[in-house]
């Protein structure tokens, strides 16, 4: 009841502190610009807050009757709602130029004031309003009257919201806009039939539209990174082979991977005066040619950076096909072929069709790979891109550009679901599932080994030459090493004040750093909450919730840039610019693969676990942070750490979302690309590469750490 | 030293239902009544909803209508953190990452003990079990049934109104199956708690209950003492369910002074006619209340197959009304298959159930 009434109090005062747009700068609290709401109303400005004020004294009136008293759960409904839906109307309706749309101006008369973004004290305001909402709805007894459960869908599904679908909602209606700022259906069709976009040139000898083109090149890609995932997976789990270990590496370079390293690498290789063609043209007495630039090399780059996902996803999917099954089908007497094909291989669809998945949308986002060997190949991502920061700055055919791209990447999301369908392909069955996976059959099994070791060489070869590439004066013109590039990027000098970080890339490098080990803990506790909510509780629009929450998994990240600069420059929520924009983009970016994990191991957790502890008298909170958020540490960290270096190697949202005061590593190394000044790209792409190395190996001696400890303390007690 | 009491509660439920999703109904329309004190069992194929009857005890489940009380408390709407009732999970649910004593005064943390009571309450509770000196052990140090024992203590410690077993037998092993049933029911007494006992072994049931509650498709087929179930089954599940019962049909052929007269084929019965009209019916019979004899009374029948079971003899019997399956206990002279018999019942023991 203490907690209760402090909470209760909490918004009241964060009305009275907190409700300022920069507060404790100068003018404060008297200065319109800085002054909390409540000083704005009593100074007779903004008077379009004050309703707020009835809604949040509401509930305080309330305060004191029972929890079943059917008029609490109505008055805070009610308040909620109200004081929440007024936040966001007005917010969207009284922009920087007064009223936002004309309609109103003509109901209202001209408002002949203005406001700015919202500050912590509207934040506050807004999250106790949603809260104080939830609180109703849990009173009235919905999710079995839980105000903890409540609460956090009520929070989970706001944010996403915001920062989701507002954007993106956002970023559809940009699409209609015009030249000259009105609306226009007519001139989105025009756009949207552009040649650049939809020609079939290609079949005639000029070049086909970006759309085209992006769908055919992630289509190619998905299927090549799902076949050699397989393989791999293959090798690894169905073969003698003795290093499987060095295998297992494999997953950990595509994490590691800033995404256009590969492409840089295979410039040095196959490029103009790449290793590999000036070799060709020494020995064959071949005229080096620039085929790589163009569709074939970004086929080339994005199958070597993406197949280790598809690794990834594969090596759980082949694991899981419980040995049992094939046991039993090789008892039916099928031989290993017949086993393998149809068994196996059916068992195995839905991690094909994830792979596959995975493997297109990754496609349709990169954004590094096309930048730096598409040549005359224009692909949607790129095309976005310069739609926004070219010359033509055309938000409108951005918008365009972006809603073909998220609307192929839909379309594969829909279609995977569709091929499952509805069938069980769940194999584990928690029972004791003794017995071993046979062997692959010889059939395939000589094919196997040929694809996967010419691959595995192909990609130690490739970063062999990242990091040879770091140390070379200039590629194919001047061979000699240096550190000339590092020193460039990183260089630092004893100076007055001490040490001086006077490198090129400190700067960006830094930002990094913070915006990454910021964004981490809000993906990962964004992450584990949604999976809590999704495995563990019962609720109405469950379904919806879990699609909502996955959805920016299918959006690529060139659309969510798009979208979030479309959105947040102007209020209510004005971040553009700022590292927050950052980190959000990458909470949300990143959040799927939270909520993966954390469904993943979540349901290894016996449910009775959470029971036995309601029924002990623990509440759902104190059940999560002292039941389950323990038994869930290793996959803790491993959120932690995936959303800290994913922040660290993404290009496709941020590129639109740095400024000069936040330039991210990835975004410099970029730009220094377009100079063509690879030593320094290539340079800080290293360096970038063993930062994360470092981090993902602390991760893993913290999580193996984690299992000896429990092992030890169950064979000799503490 | 503290010592564990009860603060046993009665149980009620009223006319409640509940509905997963739109249209599966696991419990439909149950009134039922636990006597604070008393321990009653849930029992029932799988299937049968008695294990959602148990969750909605514990609040884990809500009932979609009716109401549940403890004591005089309507709880229906009170989620499980609310509710005074403990429950031992089928598979103990201890927590992995806590040790025994950690476990054991998990609930008591919420329940405003300080921090020497809680302690001491949790060391009467691992003695209530007979695991003094194990509180610093984790969970999975500890055998199945020390686990079992664990949980139980888990429970007790909070003295809850009402403590829930849902199959807690099942995963251990038969020996110690008996043993642990008999420490549970001989806490439940020694204490005075109530308790609501889920299982589907009958004979389990049989063994601790003051009350059996068969239940079957969603509701209740009958409810009673164990001798009651056994001896005067209302129907012919539950004279199936609460041990073996052979079901043959049968036809009254008159009534008198409470007295049934029955035909089956030739062969003329008396029984208690349990308000049963003439008519069609069924008389079921325990294998060990069938007689079998070389001649005489009776029906005549066919051994069709003997089987040694080592304590006792168990006989298949082709009789003209279909089989009959019969338990002896003379194993010195057994009969052999395809030997003609005349198989009668015992004077005690068969019932008349409804068509």
């Amino acid at each position: 009841m203490i907690g209760w009434a402090g909470f209760l109090l909490l918004p009241w005062y964060g009305v009275e502190d907190f409700y300022t747009f920069k507060w404790l700068l100068d003018g404060w609290p008297m200065d319109s610009d800085y002054a909390p709401a409540i000083m704005l109303i009593a100074q007779g400005q903004k008077l379009w807050l004050a309703p707020m004020l009835l809604a949040l004294a509401a509930p305080l009136l309330v305060m004191r009757r029972r929890k079943t008293d059917a008029i609490y759960g109505k008055v805070l409904i009610v308040a909620g709602g109200f004081g929440f839906a007024w936040l966001v109307a007005q917010g969207l309706g009284i922009g920087l130029r007064g009223y936002a749309y004309g309609w109103m101006i003509a109901l209202f008369g001209d408002l002949g004031d203005r406001q700015f973004g919202m500050g912590y004290g509207g934040l506050l305001v807004a999250s106790s309003f949603l809260f104080v909402f939830t609180q109703g709805i849990a009173a009235r007894g919905a999710v079995n009257g839980d105000v903890f459960v409540t609460a956090a869908i009520g929070g989970v599904v706001a944010v996403v919201t915001i920062f989701v679908f507002f954007p993106i909602t956002k970023m559809l209606g940009a699409a209609f806009i015009s030249d000259d700022g009105g609306y226009s259906i007519m001139e989105f069709f025009g756009k949207f039939v552009d040649r650049r976009i939809w020609g079939l040139g290609c079949f005639s000898g000029t070049n086909c539209g970006a759309a085209w083109n992006s769908l055919f090149l992630a289509i190619l890609v998905g299927l090549l990174t799902t076949t050699l995932g397989l393989i791999f997976a293959l090798v690894l789990t169905r073969s003698g082979f003795k290093y499987k270990q060095s295998l297992r590496a494999l997953t950990v370079l595509p994490i590691i991977t800033p995404p256009f390293v590969i492409g840089l690498a295979l410039i040095l290789l196959f490029g103009l005066s790449g290793t590999v063609t000036q070799w060709v043209a020494g020995v064959f007495d071949v005229q080096p040619t620039r085929w790589l630039y163009g569709m074939p090399g970004i086929l080339i780059a994005q199958t070597l950076a993406f197949t280790p996902i598809a690794f990834l996803v594969m090596i759980g999917v082949v694991e899981g096909v419980s040995p049992s099954m094939e046991e039993a089908a090789q008892t039916l007497r099928a031989n290993r072929w017949q086993t393998f094909r149809t068994v196996s291989l059916p068992l195995m669809r839905p991690g094909l069709a994830n792979a596959f998945l995975l493997g297109f949308i990754e496609s349709m986002a990169d954004f590094g790979n096309p930048l730096v060997l598409g040549g005359n190949f224009d692909v949607l991502s790129t095309e976005i891109f310069f739609a926004i920061v070219g010359a033509q700055y055309d938000q409108s055919r951005a918008a365009i550009l972006a809603m073909v791209l998220l609307g192929f990447t839909l379309g594969a999301f829909y279609l995977q679901r569709f091929w499952l369908g509805k069938k069980s392909y769940t194999t584990v069955t928690g029972k004791g599932d003794s017995g071993v996976h046979p062997p692959m059959p010889k059939r395939i099994a000589l094919p196997v080994y040929a694809i996967a070791g010419t691959w595995g060489l192909f990609t130690i070869m490739v970063y062999c030459y990242i990091i040879y590439g770091s140390f070379v004066q200039l590629w194919g013109v001047d061979d000699t090493l240096t550190f000339k590039h590092y020193m460039t990027a990183f260089a630092v000098t004893w100076g007055d004040g001490g040490m001086r970080w006077t490198g090129s890339a400190w700067d960006s490098f830094f930002t990094t750093i913070m915006i990454a080990t910021i964004a981490a803990p809000f993906t990962a506790v964004m992450g584990l909450i949604t999976a809590y909510l999704l495995t563990r509780q019962n609720f109405a629009g469950k379904r919806s919730f879990e699609f909502g929450t996955m959805l920016s998994f299918a959006i690529p990240g060139t659309v969510i840039g798009v979208a979030y600069i479309l959105a947040f420059n102007v209020p209510p929520i004005e971040i553009t610019g700022t590292g927050i924009i950052l980190v959000v983009s990458f909470v949300f970016r990143n959040m799927p693969v939270g909520v993966r994990a954390g469904i993943a191991s979540m349901s290894q957790l016996d449910k009775s676990l959470d029971e036995s502890s309601l029924t002990l008298g623990a509440n759902s909170w104190q059940t999560f942070r002292l039941i389950i958020l323990p038994l869930l540490r290793p996959a803790i960290l491993a959120a932690l750490v995936y959303s800290f270096v994913r922040a660290m190697t993404a290009i496709s949202a941020v590129i639109f979302l740095v400024s000069a005061r936040y330039d991210m590593a990835t975004s410099y190394i970029i730009g220094r690309v377009e100079n063509n000044d690879y030593g320094l790209a290539i340079a800080y792409s290293t360096a970038l590469i063993f930062v994360m190395l470092f981090a993902v190996g602390m991760l893993q001696l913290a999580v193996g750490r984690t299992k000896i400890g429990r092992r030890s303390s169950n064979s000799g007690g503490h | 030293m503290v010592k564990i009491n009860a603060k046993a509660a009665s149980v009620s439920f009223r006319g409640v239902t509940k509905i997963y999703g739109r249209d599966v109904v696991a419990v439909d329309d149950i009134d039922l009544e636990v006597a604070a004190g008393t321990l009653v069992t849930l029992l029932g194929p799988s299937g049968c909803g008695k294990t959602t009857t148990l969750r909605m005890i514990a609040g884990l489940e809500m009932p979609s209508q009716g109401q549940i009380f403890i004591g005089d408390k309507d709880v229906s709407t009170l989620p499980a953190t609310d509710r005074d009732v403990s429950m031992v999970f089928q598979s103990y649910a201890l927590f992995p990452h806590m040790t025994v004593m950690e476990n054991v005064s998990y609930g008591l943390k919420f329940s405003g003990f300080d921090k020497s009571e809680t302690k001491d309450r949790a060391v009467a509770g691992l003695g209530l079990v007979g695991l003094t000196g194990y509180g610093d052990r984790l969970p999975s140090e500890l055998s199945g049934g020390q686990q079992q024992r664990v949980a139980v203590a888990r429970a007790l410690v909070l003295e809850p109104q009402v403590l829930l077993f849902d199959e807690p037998l099942s995963n251990l092993d038969a020996k110690l199956r008996r043993q642990v049933r008999e420490e549970i029911r001989e806490i439940q007494q020694n204490l005075g708690l109530t308790v609501v006992y889920v299982t589907h072994d009958q004979e389990e049931a049989l063994a601790v209950s003051d009350e059996i509650v068969v239940m079957r498709n969603a509701g209740i087929a009958q409810k009673g003492t164990p001798r009651e179930l056994y001896e005067a089954p209302a129907s012919a599940f539950v004279a199936d369910f609460i041990g073996e019962a052979n079901l043959i049909p049968c036809e009254i052929l008159s009534v008198s002074e409470g007295m049934a007269e029955i035909g089956i084929g030739s062969f003329r019965h008396q029984l208690v006619s349990r308000g049963l009209a003439p008519g069609k019916a069924r008389v079921a019979v325990r294998p060990s209340r069938v007689r079998i004899g070389a001649a005489g009374q009776g029906m005549p029948a066919k051994i069709a197959k003997a089987t040694y079971v080592g304590s006792r003899m168990e006989y298949t019997v082709e009789a003209e009304f279909g089989q009959l399956f019969a338990v002896l206990d003379d194993v010195a002279s057994p009969l052999e298959p395809g030997a003609e018999v005349m198989i009668s019942f015992a004077e005690s023991g068969p019932v008349l159930v409804p068509e």
